[in-house]
């Protein structure tokens, strides 16, 4: 129990204060750095709570997969740190609101739990204990049996977001020459090769 | 006291001794697979390889390892100096501490943790990051394009590599190294190789090669155009660390093949004279024939274009693996196989 305690009080003051290094770090490779490490604790606070599932997607998906995107583009920016900095105080408020709303959404979920003791029960109802199933499988209940429509409408919603950025990025390029690997298998010896017998002298 | 060091310190201490257990014989591994590799590739082109150092050139690992040690460590001027030393430490950790989740037997296994599969694929995707952080760190043109390379190379081949993982844990109704193991029981038949899913270990072995950047999937440093890629900057043992990595996640990988596809640690055959080897020993054969084809492809296909190594894995190998996830669910729903529980 010391040895968990410890454990929580380690990934959340690493992650709180990797979140405050991701905003205030001069260099935003560093800052994409700093980003990854608050997802690792993160992701360190899911397995203390038993939810081994979301932790490694949370490394897989974020760390694994949109983070590399983020240092992908952040490192071939080519930007003036020092310009960069001017701008904070400019959007310091409207970051702040965000924040704000941000956290009394958070205060808002917290205080239902001790307010409604019972929306905890109704929100824990559609999983069996977690001692019976694998969290895989509790996750898998809720998220495509009980809720099925609402993920797939997040789904399409995702869906329609791609194709909009790709749409609006997507150019055709004229004077491409593209490769079309199924004409190059399809070339037989005999459409390419002539052997003709030259007679010295007279040419082909 | 005594219970303190029943509970905290014992079991610290036995970890401590298992992973050096693990440790121990896997960077050994490595060290010989560097030869190994010089060797075949030497026979194949009907060279003969190193051997000058001990006999049959047994001892060139030991004299490679202690030339690296003893060159000087350089810096670049320009380079960012923090993210330049901890890029080969960051390649180096992932390919160790991802061996923690792999069973050698049935229970000799580290941790057995119920979502071993993810573990190894989350560690996996972590990789590029070593590379990444070299070739920006660096402050070099040569390393900078050898990790950008990689990155997306990477990146993309992950996402058939996660797609083909669903099929085989579909199949097996388990998350667990384990269990995926025990499920392939009984006699080389019952191995995922044989069946449904051999489609997926095509496209598996093919990822694995694009995702450990070996030939011919090996654009990330390719000599020829980027002089070395991305660990161009570095000499001595932060090279080394680097060179370790790689080396130590093809074995990863091949352990990954083996544990997926090709049974683990159960023998080809259900019967005496098999059943009488153990596991672990089991495992390791299969995980260096596997590494065998590594080269033997290292030595036999040229290199891939960019483009066309995009379109196999964007174009070909994922609408393929897509397919195959369906294909299996409906096997599993219809198909008269146990669903897990």
């Amino acid at each position: 129990m010391i040895i968990q305690g410890l454990a929580f009080y380690l990934f959340a003051f690493v992650a709180v204060a990797a979140g405050v290094m991701v905003i205030s770090s001069r260099n935003p490779v560093h800052s994409v750095l700093f980003l990854i490490l608050a997802f690792f604790n993160a992701a360190g606070l899911f397995v203390l709570m038993g939810a081994e599932f979301l932790a490694m997607i949370l490394v897989i998906v974020y760390v694994g997969a949109v983070a590399v995107l983020f240092l992908f583009v952040v490192m071939m920016l080519d930007i003036n740190y020092v310009e960069m900095r001017e701008g904070v105080l400019q959007y310091l408020p409207i970051g702040a609101l965000i924040g704000i709303v941000l956290l009394a959404e958070l205060a808002v979920i917290g205080g239902s739990w001790v307010v409604l003791p019972l929306s905890e029960a109704a929100s824990a109802m559609p999983t069996p204990p977690i001692d019976q199933v694998t969290n895989t499988n509790a996750l898998g209940r809720l998220v495509y049996t009980h809720y099925i429509y609402l993920f797939q409408a997040a789904g399409l919603i995702l869906l329609v977001a791609m194709i909009g950025a790709i749409v609006l990025t997507l150019r055709d390029r004229e004077g491409v020459r593209r490769q079309r690997i199924s004409d190059q298998v399809d070339r037989k010896v005999a459409d390419t090769i002539e052997i003709v017998k030259v007679v010295p002298g007279s040419g082909v | 006291m005594v219970e303190f060091l029943g509970i905290y310190v014992y079991p610290t201490l036995w970890t401590v001794f298992y992973i050096a257990c693990i440790v121990g014989p896997l960077l050994g591994s490595v060290a010989y697979l560097t030869l190994a590799e010089r060797k075949v590739i030497g026979w194949m082109q009907y060279r003969k390889g190193p051997n000058v150092v001990g006999p049959f050139g047994l001892l060139q690992p030991m004299a490679d390892g202690l030339k690296l040690l003893l060159k000087e460590t350089i810096i670049p001027s320009g380079a960012n100096r923090i993210m330049f030393v901890a890029a080969p430490m960051v390649t180096f950790v992932l390919s160790l501490i991802a061996w923690a989740v792999i069973p050698f037997d049935s229970g000799l296994v580290l941790a057995d943790i119920n979502v071993g599969i993810l573990y190894l694929f989350a560690i996996s995707s972590l990789g590029v990051y070593g590379i990444i952080m070299a070739g920006w760190s660096s402050n070099s043109k040569y390393a900078f394009l050898g990790a950008l390379r990689s990155a997306a190379q990477m990146v993309s081949y992950e996402v058939s590599m996660g797609f083909v993982i669903i099929t085989v844990l579909l199949y097996v109704g388990s998350l667990n190294l384990s269990a995926i193991v025990e499920a392939q029981s009984g006699g080389f038949w019952n191995w995922h190789f044989f069946g449904l899913l051999f489609p997926m270990f095509v496209v598996f072995f093919i990822s694995t090669l694009a995702e450990t950047n070996r030939a011919p999937f090996d654009l990330p440093e390719a000599e020829a155009e980027l002089v070395s890629g991305y660990n161009v900057e570095y000499s001595s043992m932060t090279f080394a660390m680097f060179f370790l990595g790689e080396y130590a996640n093809m074995i990863l990988m091949c352990g990954m093949t083996s544990l997926l596809f090709l049974g683990g640690w159960m023998s080809p055959f259900d019967f005496v004279p098999f059943t009488w080897v153990p596991g672990p020993i089991w495992f390791a054969v299969k995980i260096a024939f596997c590494l065998f084809v590594f080269l033997w492809i290292r030595a036999t296909f040229p290199r891939y274009r960019y483009d066309q190594l995009m379109r196999l894995g964007w174009k070909v190998f994922l609408p393929l693996s897509l397919l195959w996830v369906v294909l299996i669910a409906g096997y599993v729903v219809y198909g008269g196989k146990a669903v897990g529980a």
